[in-house]
């Protein structure tokens, strides 16, 4: 208490241990792209440390705003970003293949990025609206079914398919937890099932090579499958305690591709084994508990959608990253947030992580 | 606008309650899906591991194979006759390379390549998968060798490396014998998948020797191994595992005779070959002309092999073993044999009157004026046809084909070279099988003269003089070995008839009657050599030609006259050495007499027989190099317009310029 008091108010509500465990994670992260370099902190390391630090001040200042401000401009972002995925198929410019990009001038919006966290906060807020009576009509179901199927169908159109699975898992996992009815996602889920050969089938060739890549990898080794197998290799040869800091041979013989961005983890396991890869996974795994705990403090209905969604739509991020670089799902371009070298993800995390601080804030409050 | 069979009031409270239990779900599925990746990472990393560390090492660790060094062929004194010297070379590694135009471009100035060399080249590269290198020069100088590695920076995926290549320094003179070494076929790879058989700069034997030995000359290959990028860019070297260099092989040949049997066959078509009578071992096996074998290791051009193809001298032939020829009367030695082993009395004479009449038609002595009265030396030494027709008429042929086969003539024997035909000695079972015909007395005539059915390789040739000179079975041997069985024992004959046959073949050269005059040694140190001539139609002289006044060939094109054949030992008391030499169309055996009288003299006063060579070879236009380099130079502008002066530092034409290929004019009904 004597202590608590010498410091400032603002600065105690900051949840301290959960920003030690992500600096933590993003920290190793830069170690990881250090040795991916090759021992230095050029290209990578020192631009996303720096990135790092800019999105962390921006998660903090984010914390500042009120539950009040969140709710507010939940729609109008959504609507706002909603636009803005349309004039990306309109004006946008292609790279890599798909057409992802806004250039407004100064900085190149990625806005699909953003509609990750759109989504949640807008379909919470969709349900905060509705009245407690009306969860089980059809209004609780069409609505939100538009929400989320309007930027996926744009998403996936420039195409990329990991931001629109994320788009979906994000709204659908707020619908859940708000009340809908639970036959409704066995009853989804086996039409998804029955629907997939037809997806596959509308898949672009690219999507349905990485679908069935997944499937058998070594089907086509040195395509597609490559990228599978070279990251199996490089976690399965890891072991243990992994090969030693500047000790990979996959990532620095250029085995491994994507080595500083999708398949960063694979790097990471090269030199430091199971045991650095359980210390990531339990660690994201500490900050997702902090997330749900924040949803089971929050006090309105609204805050308590909206922290549980942004800590699934991080939990996804990590999950759907792992699986795919240990072979158990397709090749999507889903980074792990914090460590793989690229601003889209961390600034999508830290901002769920601001907006659940926000949360934690206004609920300690009360 | 209800949903739903029960219509349940929701209200916030339950919501809430609600929202806590499946936060709980979904937090618990968090937490399984974490335990999930952990223990599918656990999966990968403990249970996998070995597997994947494994596959991790393959890919970092690429091994080249380093080809082992051939073991050396030498000769019974270990003088080299094929070692290895360092050579250049250059490849392409497919992946590595950019821009195969430019890179083509500035190789072809670097190397002078031709534009057949590029061709070859697209074609490999068009081909080649991966890393595996196309081979763009092989053998090249080293100031080329350094001008490509200066550059090598700006010639990606050009990789010059040096190594080891097969040298012969007797060139041509062994090139039947040892053979030449080349890269690997495809067929060669596909049958034993070999990695070794690929890698750039191995070479394989393809001909002779080097084919047959290769197991034994072939060696281990070292390991290289570095560590490369995915690009297949070397990071650094590991731990090399040295080649074993392959097995010597020391030969019974004596590379010096060797030699100066090829130089001396000249400018014809020949082979010769010289026997230790003691051990069998082969001291000189040459046939002429010859393709340089240090010039076949790339791969033989278009060019060289329209050459040699089309030169009616078959410079492609090893003739001593595929050549068979009628060996005329060089087998009168060996038929005097078989009739003192039948009982003839060797003082019993016949009068010869130059022709022998069998029913209605007659049988000629080379001597159309006859030898008068011959008794059996007399008949070896002057070669009357006319007291072996007869003889042998009393005689038979099973008897004579009999002693033929038991002095090697007719024989496949062990030796490590790729073939041998082996000729044939007729017999009355033989031409039953053969034509469904009865032997007749006009077979046996022709028989006994070495005509007609009898053919006979100038290896067996070889054999039948060195069987006469030791009395013994023994066989022709290449390859100096101590696990050898020995020698075969006494020939099963009486010694005394065999002293006989010798005394008969000293005075073809030293005796008054003698048709070898012209192959006695005359040296200081009293050796004489002993022998027998042969002149064996190639075309029958028919009635109308003898009506003509044409005894002889000498007036008819070089593929119709006859050949010249040789077969003797040295010294006539106590033999050491066996020799036989056959000069395709030499018109006259004495033609391989003289060949024959200077390899006996080269092994006993060897400045004597290459003073006289020396002299022979102004006469011929050069050494052997000198005249394959003419007659290349003279292939290359055989379609130029005539040049009005010749130039004085050209060498002048000594052989005329091939007209058709009518190849081997000798029958082969065996093989």
């Amino acid at each position: 208490m004597s202590r608590d008091s010498l410091v400032p108010p603002p600065l105690r509500q900051i949840p301290w241990k959960m920003l030690a465990l992500v600096c933590a994670i993003a920290g190793f992260g830069l170690v990881v792209l250090y040795s991916a370099a090759g021992g230095s902190m050029t290209p990578w390391a020192q631009s996303q440390g720096t990135r790092f630090l800019a999105f962390l001040l921006l998660a903090i200042l984010l914390s500042r705003v009120g539950e009040e401000g969140v709710k507010q401009v939940a729609i109008p972002a959504y609507v706002i970003l909603l636009g803005m995925l349309v004039a990306v198929e309109l004006f946008g410019f292609v790279r890599g293949g798909s057409r992802r990009w806004l250039d407004l001038g100064i900085i190149r919006l990625q806005p699909s990025e953003l509609m990750k966290v759109a989504i949640v906060l807008a379909v919470a807020r969709f349900y905060d609206l509705l009245p407690a009576s009306a969860i089980r009509s059809w209004t609780a179901i069409w609505i939100p079914a538009v929400m989320i199927g309007l930027p996926a169908i744009l998403v996936m159109a420039q195409p990329d398919l990991g931001t629109a699975i994320m788009i979906c898992l994000g709204g659908v996992t707020v619908a859940f937890l708000a009340g809908i009815p639970l036959r409704l996602f066995v009853g989804a889920a086996l039409a998804l099932a029955a629907a997939l050969p037809l997806a596959l089938s509308m898949m672009h060739g690219y999507q349905r090579d990485r679908v069935e890549i997944f499937l058998n990898p070594e089907s086509d080794p040195l395509g597609t499958g490559y990228h599978i197998i070279q990251s199996k290799i490089a976690i399965g040869s890891g072991g243990v305690f992994g090969k030693g800091f500047l000790g990979g041979t996959q990532s620095h013989l250029d085995y491994l591709p994507e080595r500083h961005t999708d398949f960063v983890f694979a790097t990471m396991a090269e030199e430091w084994g199971l045991a650095g890869g359980i210390a990531i996974i339990g660690a994201y795994l500490l900050v997702l508990r902090w997330g749900m705990g924040v949803a089971g403090r929050a006090r309105s209905r609204f805050s308590r959608l909206t922290a549980a969604g942004l800590t699934t739509t991080i939990f996804f991020y990590v999950a759907i990253n792992l699986s795919m670089v240990m072979g158990l799902a397709p090749v999507v371009g889903i980074p792990l947030p914090l460590v793989s070298f690229g601003g889209s993800a961390m600034m999508t995390v830290l901002i769920c992580l601001g907006l659940l601080m926000a949360i934690d804030r206004s609920a300690r409050r009360n | 606008m209800k949903f739903g069979r029960t219509t349940r009031i929701v209200t916030e409270q339950l919501q809430a309650f609600s929202f806590q239990r499946r936060a709980f779900v979904l937090g618990a599925a968090q937490a399984g899906f974490g335990g999930l990746l952990a223990t599918r990472m656990g999966w990968l990393a403990i249970a996998q591991n070995e597997r994947y560390s494994t596959l991790a090492e393959n890919n970092r660790v690429q091994m080249t194979l380093v080809p082992p060094r051939r073991g050396w062929i030498i000769d019974r004194a270990g003088k080299p006759i094929a070692i290895n010297r360092t050579v250049f070379r250059v490849d392409i590694i497919p992946d590595q390379l950019r821009n195969s135009a430019t890179t083509l471009a500035s190789l072809q100035q670097l190397l002078a390549l031709t534009a057949e060399d590029l061709d070859r080249i697209r074609e490999d590269l068009g081909k080649a998968r991966g890393y595996q290198p196309v081979a763009v020069a092989d053998n090249i100088p080293y100031e080329r060798f350094a001008a490509v590695s200066v550059r090598q920076s700006s010639l990606p995926g050009v990789a010059p490396s040096s190594g080891y290549g097969r040298f012969y320094p007797a060139g041509p003179a062994v090139a039947h014998l040892v053979g030449y070494v080349g890269p690997a076929s495809a067929a060669d790879y596909d049958r034993t998948r070999d990695p070794l058989l690929i890698t750039p700069g191995f070479k394989i034997g393809k001909e002779g020797l080097e084919r047959t030995m290769e197991p034994w000359l072939r060696g281990k290959p070292g390991a290289k191994r570095s560590e490369v990028t995915a690009r297949g860019k070397i990071v650094r070297e590991l731990t090399t595992r040295p080649e074993v260099v392959g097995n010597a092989l020391q030969l019974t040949i004596d590379a010096g005779l060797q030699s100066y049997a090829a130089r001396r066959l000249g400018i014809e078509s020949a082979s010769a070959v010289v026997i230790d009578t003691h051990t069998g071992g082969i001291l000189a096996m040459a046939s002429m002309p010859a393709y340089d074998p240090n010039g076949f290791s790339d791969g033989i051009s278009h060019r060289e092999w329209d050459m040699m193809s089309s030169n009616d001298h078959l410079p492609l032939t090893n003739k001593v073993m595929q050549g068979l020829y009628p060996p005329g009367s060089t087998v009168k030695p060996m038929v005097s044999l078989a009739l003192l082993e039948a009982g003839v009395d060797p003082n019993q004479t016949v009068v010869c009157t130059g022709r022998y009449r069998l029913g209605n038609s007659y049988f000629h002595c080379h001597r159309h004026s006859g030898h008068g009265s011959v008794d059996m030396a007399r008949a070896i030494a002057a070669s009357c046809d006319i007291y072996f027709y007869t003889m042998a008429r009393v005689v038979g042929i099973d008897r004579i084909a009999a002693t033929a086969r038991m002095l090697g003539m007719g024989e496949e024997f062990v030796l490590p070279m790729p073939s041998q035909r082996y000729g044939t000695v007729p017999d009355t079972d033989w031409k039953l099988r053969k034509y469904k015909q009865r032997w007749t007395t006009a077979d046996t005539l022709n028989s006994t003269i070495g005509q007609g059915y009898m053919l006979a390789n100038p290896l067996q040739l070889a054999v039948m003089a060195s069987r006469i000179a030791s009395g013994t079975s023994l066989a022709p041997r290449l390859i100096v070995n101590k696990r050898y069985p020995e020698q075969g024992g006494a020939l099963d004959v009486d010694p005394r008839n065999l002293e006989i046959v010798r005394a008969g073949m000293a005075g073809v050269v030293n005796g008054p009657w003698g048709t070898g005059g012209q192959a006695r040694l005359n040296l200081s140190t009293g050796e004489q050599l002993a022998g027998k001539t042969g002149t064996a139609q190639v075309r029958r002289i028919s009635m109308a030609m003898r009506r003509a006044g044409m005894t002889g060939t000498d007036g008819m094109p070089w593929k119709y006259r006859e050949h010249g054949l040789f077969i003797g030992f040295a010294p006539v008391v106590d033999p050491r050495y066996a020799v036989s030499v056959v000069v395709e169309h030499g018109l006259h055996g004495t033609a391989g007499a003289v060949v024959a009288r200077d390899l006996i003299t080269y092994l006993y006063d060897p400045k004597r027989a290459l003073d006289r060579l020396r002299t022979l070879e102004e006469g011929w236009g050069g050494t052997i190099e000198q005249r394959m380099a003419a007659d290349a130079w003279r292939w290359d502008h055989r379609n130029d317009p005539p040049v009005p002066v010749v130039k004085p530092a050209s060498p002048l034409p000594v052989v005329p310029s091939p007209p058709v290929n009518d190849g081997d004019d000798a029958q082969d009904d065996e093989r």
